[in-house]
């Protein structure tokens, strides 16, 4: 059993595409050993910006020879038969060998294959890993790329360590033979190093200020990190993305504490922790505040990636970069609020939302009105028009300061804030603030009544302008993020537990009736759901099942929520899943029979011209207690009782299948018994659309 | 003036002053066998767009340069107010082609020669792809870091005019002014000594950054710009059809900075950006493509494994 060394060593990485490769370095061995019989052993895999580093322990030096046999013609077969088996198999006539297969002479052929040098594989895989290596973006570089087709890697590449159980694994490729030398820290070491074994690589690597364990250089980030806070009597805002990040900047990585001009502070703490992460990848600070809340700190932690002579002039140099971009920041805040954000908001006209869909006035006056009408006029009101009017007014206001164009993903949260310099009431400034919100499935939902209506008022605009004009997500391909917006509109209604009638939503938007469009948005919506209760173990045939109320796609998706979930328990159930089975039943039964009852004459029982027979009576006796409390209960929206309702029939349709002929020779007993099988299938159809629900 | 005839070149002092900056980088890469050219006589937004960058990055031939190209960025005045932020600046520019194995070494190299230790300095490279849609260019490479800073953009390029660029030119993009503000230690471009003999950078260009962003921001007058603008679309196109796509692509040069001068003055709204701007793309980029097309048969002669697509 041998170890096996492969580092490819690069120009740097981006941070951001070392854990991807880390993936992909390892998908790539174990495919290349699999294809070559060789089990891949034990695998450890490193990334630091230059270097992508493989380790398999226990592989086999040769793998194990191999005896093949095949069978062919019998002796005396054609020519051409024989010669074809010999070509199939790579071996001449004379090496066949003839055997008895029942009681006939047959050939054979016997095709050994030697052990193969594991190195000799491993050299072959090699280029095979480099070549097939997807980077989300590659590129071509020196005298070779003279032609198109030369290697492309993620950046230069810089060389190739191949070592088997210490012997260099003979291989060449992209401009380079394997070998055993590589280098260390680009500025703490000088000239090539030469690797033994793979054993040595860490060590070795190390001593020429190398960290190859990008998790060892994470919690060397963190912990630092927090050391360095401490130090100050302060503590690090935590942030995971960023230690990651650094981790991958870095080969030796050393956190430094640094100060800012206190007089910063007055900019809002998101703004400075923006810059800081954004621009210069530090962490930020927070301090303990004389009334006992926590604030953020004049200070920041950045990562060197060398063992500074003078740590102080680099934390000095990083001090002033972060100085400018926060001078800038205070600029731009100070300059925004020059203007109230009403004046700012004239500015949107000058933005088009789109080419067919006006400025983002236009939209803005849609939003104000619609959440106007969502907070006062919609059948649950529950806050203030006039604020909520306004607040929808100025929702996008803060898109036109110098702010947000810097860092657009403040928006919103700046106009919260000028919201509240300009001394706008809470509701007002929170609404601006949070009417992004939810952005993802994770993503906080608003709840305040004001915020909910201009949240819910800017997505659904988003929703019917663009339905409006036909334009609709298609396959990947959602540029105006519809999808995210629907699923904004879902969240809003489910944690406020709305009940939003879309017709409406869609007459007080437009003032006008817009054919199809209601349902248009309904349907988005719904396929929406689908794909949201999918994780939470809904299925999507039960919400096609439960999307219809009375007649017609249903306006209501909390209803259809609802129903769905209902019908999930139900399903889930034993009762639930014999009662499917029954409707089915009873539903292919009246399919073939071709049977059209009208409703009303359905049996009630008591105008039968026979005596029933007793499982017969059972069923009419069910059904007309639970048909009616089925339907009172869907009318109340109460499904888990209409579910409930349901469970009582499963007995009784079990022993009427069990036991009652349908097709009874009377006509009589026939087409009463098929009317009662419509009528339950009916009582079962009025609480959900069971022919929906497949398997 | 006394004349000295034997006349011995000072010792340069890179830390000491912004010029010897500049002639310590040109020491540099001459010494590396680099082209010293002079700044395109154009107004351009980056050294990207002179021609020895741009047209030289196509075709099988090396091609080693270094070079100071002012740039114009209209919006980016602050008439002198701003301590960082210009309407006019230097950038160093050095285009080596096909890309050399240890071009990062040499890069760093450079540094050194100006006075950067990278022990006493943390130098990064970190990831920045750069794309020009209007040259139909695009590239990967890195932002340099010193300290947090950004003083180098570090591309290697992989497309111009789009055209995959074969071979693959390295460009490096000094950013002059911060560069010697660093090693000055000077936290404004204005208190920047020039000369290393009293002559700062504020006396060379303050009173220059206060007129020229009134003139591109006030005074710059619209209808003459429009006008130009309309002019130098029709010259690239006559060009064209007359065979000098280097002319073609001054103009497309020409019309990009006129637009910029244009977006300064506020009077492109935000609608017609996006149509102005494809309409210097196609300048530039039918330019590139004329000129690719119009070499290639001489390339290809010279090089015969090479071939424009």
């Amino acid at each position: 059993m041998a170890d096996f060394l492969l580092e490819l060593l690069t120009e740097e990485i981006p941070a951001r595409m070392q854990k991807g490769a880390r993936g992909e370095l390892e998908k790539l061995f174990r495919r290349e050993m699999d294809a070559a019989g060789v089990a891949a052993g034990d695998l450890t895999i490193w990334s630091t910006p230059r270097r992508l580093a493989l380790i398999a322990r226990g592989l086999p030096l040769e793998t194990e020879a191999v005896r093949d046999e095949a069978k062919g013609p019998p002796v005396g077969a054609p020519d051409q038969a024989v010669d074809g088996f010999c070509r199939k198999n790579g071996v001449t006539r004379d090496q066949l060998e003839e055997r008895e297969v029942k009681g006939r002479a047959t050939y054979f052929a016997v095709i050994e294959k030697p052990g193969q040098a594991v190195s000799d594989l491993l050299g072959a895989a090699i280029p095979a890993i480099i070549r097939d290596f997807a980077w989300p973006k590659s590129m071509r570089w020196g005298d070779a790329s003279i032609s198109s087709e030369s290697p492309k890697w993620v950046r230069p590449l810089s060389g190739i360590v191949a070592l088997l159980d210490g012997e260099v694994v003979a291989c060449e490729t992209a401009g380079w033979a394997a070998g055993r030398a590589t280098f260390g820290h680009r500025f703490h070491s000088e000239g090539e190093i030469e690797i033994a074994s793979a054993d040595e690589y860490a060590p070795k690597l190390r001593d020429v200020c190398v960290i190859v364990d990008h998790e060892e250089r994470a919690g060397i980030i963190r912990e630092g990190a927090r050391k360095a806070a401490k130090a100050a009597g302060l503590s690090v805002v935590e942030d995971e993305g960023l230690v990651v990040e650094n981790a991958g900047l870095t080969e030796w990585p050393v956190p430094l504490l640094g100060r800012f001009d206190e007089s910063f502070l007055e900019v809002p703490p998101e703004v400075i922790q923006l810059t800081a992460r954004v621009n210069q990848r530090y962490f930020v600070c927070e301090e303990r505040a004389p009334d006992g809340t926590t604030r953020l700190a004049n200070a920041f932690v950045c990562t060197a990636n060398i063992a500074a002579q003078d740590p102080a002039v680099v934390v000095d140099g990083n001090r002033k970069v972060l100085a400018a971009r926060l001078a800038d920041a205070r600029f731009f805040w100070e300059l925004d609020q020059k203007k109230t954000l009403a004046q700012h908001a004239e500015g949107l006209e000058r933005i088009t939302f789109h080419e067919k869909l006006g400025t983002v006035a236009d939209k803005v006056d849609r939003v104000a009105k619609l959440a106007a009408w969502l907070v006062f006029d919609a059948k649950e009101p529950n806050g203030d028009r006039e604020l909520t009017r306004q607040a929808g007014e100025l929702c996008k206001a803060d898109l036109v300061t110098e702010m947000v164009g810097e860092f657009p993903e403040l928006q919103g949260l700046m106009g919260g804030y000028y919201a509240e310099k300009e001394g706008l009431p809470p509701e007002v400034s929170g609404a601006i603030r949070d009417h992004y919100k939810p952005m993802g499935q994770g993503d906080e939902v608003p709840t305040e009544p004001t915020s909910v209506a201009v949240s819910l008022a800017d997505k659904l605009d988003n929703l019917l302008s663009f339905f409006k004009i036909d334009v609709l997500p298609t396959g990947s391909k959602d540029p105006f993020a519809l999808r995210r917006a629907a699923l904004g509109v879902l969240r809003l209604i489910q944690v406020n537990q709305l009940k939003i009638e879309l017709d409406e939503v869609t007459l007080a938007w437009a003032s006008k009736t817009i054919v199809g469009l209601p349902e248009k948005l309904a349907d988005f919506l719904l396929d929406r759901l689908m794909v949201q209760l999918r994780d939470q173990g809904v299925r999507h045939d039960y919400i096609s099942a439960s999307r219809d109320w009375q007649g017609k796609v249903d306006m209501r998706i909390d209803r259809v929520e609802a129903r769905a979930r209902a019908l999930t328990a139900f399903l889930n159930s034993e009762n639930g899943t014999n009662l499917l089975a029954g409707y089915k039943r009873a539903a292919n039964i009246l399919k073939k029979e071709n049977h059209v009852t009208p409703a009303e004459e359905n049996p009630s029982g008591k105008d039968l011209s026979y005596a029933p027979d007793p499982d017969e009576k059972a069923l009419i006796d069910a059904l007309d207690v639970a048909a009616p409390k089925a339907a009172s209960a869907v009318e109340a929206e109460d499904f888990e009782a209409a579910m409930a309702a349901l469970a009582t029939l499963r007995t009784p349709i079990d022993a009427f299948f069990d036991n009652v002929i349908v097709n009874d020779p009377d006509a009589d007993k026939r087409d009463a018994r098929l009317a009662l099988l419509a009528r339950f299938r009916d009582a079962v159809h009025h609480v959900a659309d069971f022919s929906r629900i497949e398997g | 003036m006394s004349l000295e005839p034997n006349f011995q070149p000072p010792a340069r002092n890179p830390k000491g002053s912004f010029q010897d900056l500049i002639l310590t980088l040109h020491d540099f890469w001459v010494a590396q066998g680099c082209v010293v050219l002079q700044p395109y006589d154009m107004r351009m937004g980056a050294g990207t767009f002179h021609t020895a960058t741009t047209l030289r990055a196509l075709g099988p031939e090396p091609w080693n340069a270094a070079f100071v190209q002012p740039c114009r960025r209209p919006t980016d005045g602050r008439y002198g107010e701003n301590p960082n932020r210009l309407q006019h600046y230097y950038q160093y520019q050095v285009i080596l082609k096909p890309s050399p194995a240890d071009i990062q070494d040499l890069y760093l190299g450079s540094l050194k020669a100006i006075g950067i230790d990278p022990l006493r300095h943390d130098i990064r490279f970190v990831e920045d792809d750069w794309e020009s849609p209007t040259l139909g260019a695009w590239g990967l490479g890195w932002e340099v870091w010193c300290d947090g800073m950004e003083v180098t953009q570090f591309t290697y390029f992989q497309q111009m005019g789009g055209f995959d660029c074969k071979p693959v030119a390295g460009e490096l993009t000094y950013g002059l002014e911060r560069l010697a503000m660093y090693v000055q230690g000077v936290d404004s471009v204005y208190d920047l000594d020039f000369n290393g003999r009293g002559v700062s950078y504020g006396e060379v260009f303050l009173e220059n950054e206060r007129q020229m962003s009134k003139w591109n921001f006030e005074v710059a007058d619209t209808d003459a710009l429009f006008d130009l603008f309309t002019k130098a679309e029709a010259e690239c196109r006559n060009t064209l059809e007359n065979g000098v796509p280097i002319a073609a692509y001054e103009q497309a040069v020409e019309a990009s900075h006129i637009f910029n001068l244009l977006q300064a003055r506020g009077v492109i709204s935000v609608q017609e950006r996006a149509s102005y701007m494809g309409r210097v793309r196609d300048l530039a980029r039918g330019s590139c493509e004329t000129y690719a097309e119009q070499m290639a048969p001489q390339w290809a002669e010279k090089y015969p494994e090479w071939s424009l697509v």
